[in-house]
């Protein structure tokens, strides 16, 4: 038993942060450095520079380019793409269609779709969540009916992050609204977002950002070659979808870039006539948080090797645990570096202070971003199943209660 | 990172814990407490025979050569049975000393006589003034003759009254905190000057205060080198941190276990509390808050021979936190679903309670390494 990095994991490590330093675009990296999130072209200039390198899906298997890296190794580099800070590689593509597609799509589907998926030629986004059904997922009432050799798709989904951005959308839809169990009539699709019959409505969060969607489905014609896997078994592949791949799900580089950006905010900004660094409480509250990560951080590499020696794949429901006390990490890092702020965390005034001074205020504009991730971080434990789901899961899978 | 168990560690942690199953039910348990060192001395032969007490020693010392890992599966073993041997005190951190700072005598008369049963060391260094500070020794050693004299008092020693040989440390020099000047000295348990009270610890585990009054010590008992014994005194400390840290998860694992099948039998308006929603969550709340506990009781122990002294000594601190807060929170919320049978002496669940409470506030409690973290914030 060894809790250390081998010094083979250590020069990969090494070998990952050089690449990122030399490689991710200096406009990109001061942009997120201040806490910015990735513009659309960041994050695809950023992934088709891994995918350059035949690092852009490390956990596909080797035939469809994937690196064939150890499950540790595969956290090294999320934990070090997050940290730089780097834009992270589009999840809907790389951790969701393109896995689902391995596994249950047609050779047509995987041809035409996976190389543009990795390269982000498509921009996805996931049709799953409805104005009637969020963690309750299965009473889902989009409809698909079918004629011919189409299906016409009528409904509803919310939430659709990046909807705006995205070419492609998968989506669950009810193909039998008559079966014994609700999960048993729903099937999986793949369709193109720009399209008439379909209507995208911005929903703006509370960070004052537009990350979130409405999107409406008005008789909208789908082939039948653009269904995934059987129909009415779409719920496999959905189960599949949410199960797969949870090494990056406590999102712990990202923490660790929210401490790194409090403390060097926290040097220059004074409390009671001397930097904040220096104050016993809010070292005490950093002290806390790099216990929690160092805990976290041993318990991912635990679950993750364990996922890979005995699960066959199958998910484990101990990735419950990096959920919940990943994003409560995620809430706490950002909620200190928001308070870091003082007075500047309240003011939206990014224009305002540009044309007061000609020099770029840094400092205020990390001040600014802090409290925008903390206000768009409150949907951690909302999305992706929320935390009270995932401790339903827990007492089920794991406590059999 | 790796981990994986060896074969010869699972039958290690396979033989501990069936002689564990097999001899340390809650009512045996009970019964050895009643015995009059307060522990089983039937018990204490069969870790011997079993090779648990020489474990971590060299085989040229009676020994197996068992790592930090090897201890920690057998601490989790007896944290799990709630054992009140003091395998702890006289293995861990009196062997831990005997190994580090003895002199090849010294080694060859205490080490095998510790495997094979026929001793037990205290490790007698904290002072009543001191709390958690390990550099605070007001205990004094003045030279006399070829010898030593010692005077002074020690305080909460685990299992220091029942020890043949006490690792006591004393100020050869310097001021009260300095780090510089801090001696060890091996004192019988019979010494002349030594009078030693002891004493049941809130977990049913011994304790003793002593005083030491001109108390001859010979110059070949000088465990180490006069004037450097602290780095020895912080490298026992961290091997205990390691040690109750896998003896809390032990604990962890134990209440946790209890309170999920009281969850499945105990019914209120006619069903089992497990069914209701807000005892489930407590009860997952509680999982990932041990398995978390569970990953900084390993940096402990895998810790303890990391060379670089300010990663370890960090390791040490987060480590004693994060296992810290999870005991904590994992006993109290043992108790409150348990309700008012939690609450009883008669009950198993109060008593790894107090187990926790005690490993809490051995060797630095949570306030007192977060404290240190803090300090190193950079």
């Amino acid at each position: 038993m060894d809790l250390r990095l081998t010094p083979e994991e250590t020069a990969f490590r090494e070998e990952v942060r050089g690449f990122i330093r030399d490689n991710l675009p200096a406009d990109i990296r001061d942009r997120m450095r201040l806490g910015h999130r990735p513009r659309k072209q960041d994050t695809v200039d950023w992934l088709r520079i891994l995918n350059k390198k035949g690092w852009a899906a490390p956990h596909w298997p080797v035939e469809h380019g994937g690196t064939g890296w150890t499950p540790v190794k595969r956290m090294i580099f999320t934990e070090e793409n997050q940290a730089a800070p780097a834009p992270e590689p589009l999840s809907f593509n790389i951790t969701m269609i393109g896995p689902v597609l391995i596994q249950f799509g047609t050779e047509e589907q995987k041809q035409r779709f996976l190389p543009r998926a990795k390269n982000l030629d498509d921009w996805w986004c996931q049709g799953f969540s409805e104005p009637g059904a969020g963690s309750d997922l299965a009473s889902l009432k989009t409809s698909a009916r079918r004629e011919g050799d189409n299906y016409i798709v009528n409904g509803s989904k919310i939430w659709t992050s990046t909807a705006h951005n995205a070419d492609w959308i998968f989506l669950l839809v009810r193909t039998n609204p008559n079966a014994a169990k609700r999960q048993e009539g729903i099937s999986f699709l793949l369709l193109p977002v720009k399209q008439p019959g379909i209507t995208i409505r911005p929903i703006i969060s509370i960070d004052g950002a537009h990350h979130l969607n409405e999107v409406f489905f008005d008789d909208v014609k789908v082939p039948v070659s653009m269904r995934v896997y059987e129909e009415n078994r779409g719920w496999d592949v959905a189960k599949y979808l949410l199960g797969n791949e949870r090494t990056g799900i406590a999102r712990l580089g990202k923490s660790r870039e929210r401490i790194a950006a409090a403390k060097h905010m926290a040097r220059e900004v004074k409390e009671n006539g001397k930097p904040l660094i220096e104050d016993d409480d809010f070292r005490r509250r950093i002290a806390q948080f790099e216990v929690d990560m160092k805990a976290l951080q041993i318990t991912q590499f635990r679950v993750v090797s364990a996922y890979a020696k005995q699960r066959n794949g199958r998910p484990d429901p101990l990735s419950s645990v990096l959920k919940v006390k990943g994003t409560e990490l995620l809430q706490g890092t950002s909620e200190l570096a928001m308070d870091v702020g003082g007075p500047l965390s309240m003011p939206i005034w990014m224009d305002e202070l540009a044309t007061m001074a000609n020099e770029p205020d840094e400092l205020a504009e990390g001040l600014q971003e802090s409290t925008g991730e903390y206000l768009m971080l409150r949907a951690a434990s909302i999305y992706g199943g929320t935390n009270e789901i995932q401790k339903n899961i827990v007492s089920k899978a794991v406590l059999r209660l | 990172m790796d981990f994986e168990l060896s074969d010869e560690q699972r039958l290690l942690k396979d033989s501990v814990d069936r002689l564990m199953a097999d001899r340390y039910a809650f009512e045996n348990r009970k019964a050895y407490a009643k015995e009059s060192a307060g522990w089983s001395a039937d018990l204490w032969s069969r870790y011997a025979e079993l090779g648990l007490l020489g474990l971590p020693f060299a085989e040229e010392h009676g020994g197996f050569g068992g790592g930090a890992v090897e201890v920690m599966l057998v601490m989790e073993a007896m944290g799990r049975a709630l054992a009140l041997e003091p395998y702890l005190a006289t293995v861990v951190l009196g062997g831990t000393a005997v190994r580090l700072a003895g002199n090849a005598a010294q080694q060859g008369a205490i080490l095998p006589a510790i495997a094979e049963g026929a001793m037990k060391l205290a490790f007698a260094h904290s002072e009543r003034q001191a709390r958690y500070d390990l550099t605070d020794v007001a205990t004094t050693a003045k030279r006399n003759g070829s010898g030593w004299l010692l005077d002074g008092a020690k305080s909460v020693v685990f299992h220091g009254d029942s020890a043949d040989k006490l690792i006591v440390s004393a100020r050869t020099s310097g001021a009260q905190d300095d780090a510089n000047g801090i001696t060890l000295f091996l004192v019988d348990g019979a010494a002349g000057g030594l009078a030693r009270r002891g004493y049941t610890l809130r977990d049913e585990t011994r304790g003793a205060e002593l005083s030491l009054s001109n108390v001859s010590v010979a110059d070949g008992d000088v465990l180490g080198e006069v004037g450097k014994g602290f780095p020895v005194v912080a490298r026992v400390v961290e091997a205990g941190i390691a040690a109750m840290g896998a003896e809390a998860i032990g604990a962890m694992e134990a209440m946790h276990a209890m309170t999920l099948e009281y969850s499945r039998t105990r019914e209120q308006f006619g069903k089992p509390i497990g069914q209701n929603q807000v005892v489930q969550h407590r009860l997952a709340e509680m999982l990932m808050s041990m398995e978390q506990g569970r990953s900084m009781a390993m940096l402990a122990s895998i810790s303890l021979d990391e060379p670089d002294e300010v990663e370890r000594t960090r390791s040490m601190s987060m480590a004693k936190v994060g296992y810290g807060q999870a005991a904590r929170f994992v006993s109290q919320q043992s108790i409150q679903l348990h309700g008012g049978i939690g609450m009883t002496e008669e009950y198993a669940v109060g008593h790894f309670f107090r187990r926790c409470m005690v490993i809490e506030h051995s060797f630095g409690d949570t306030a007192h390494h977060l404290a240190r973290l803090a300090a190193q914030v950079e």
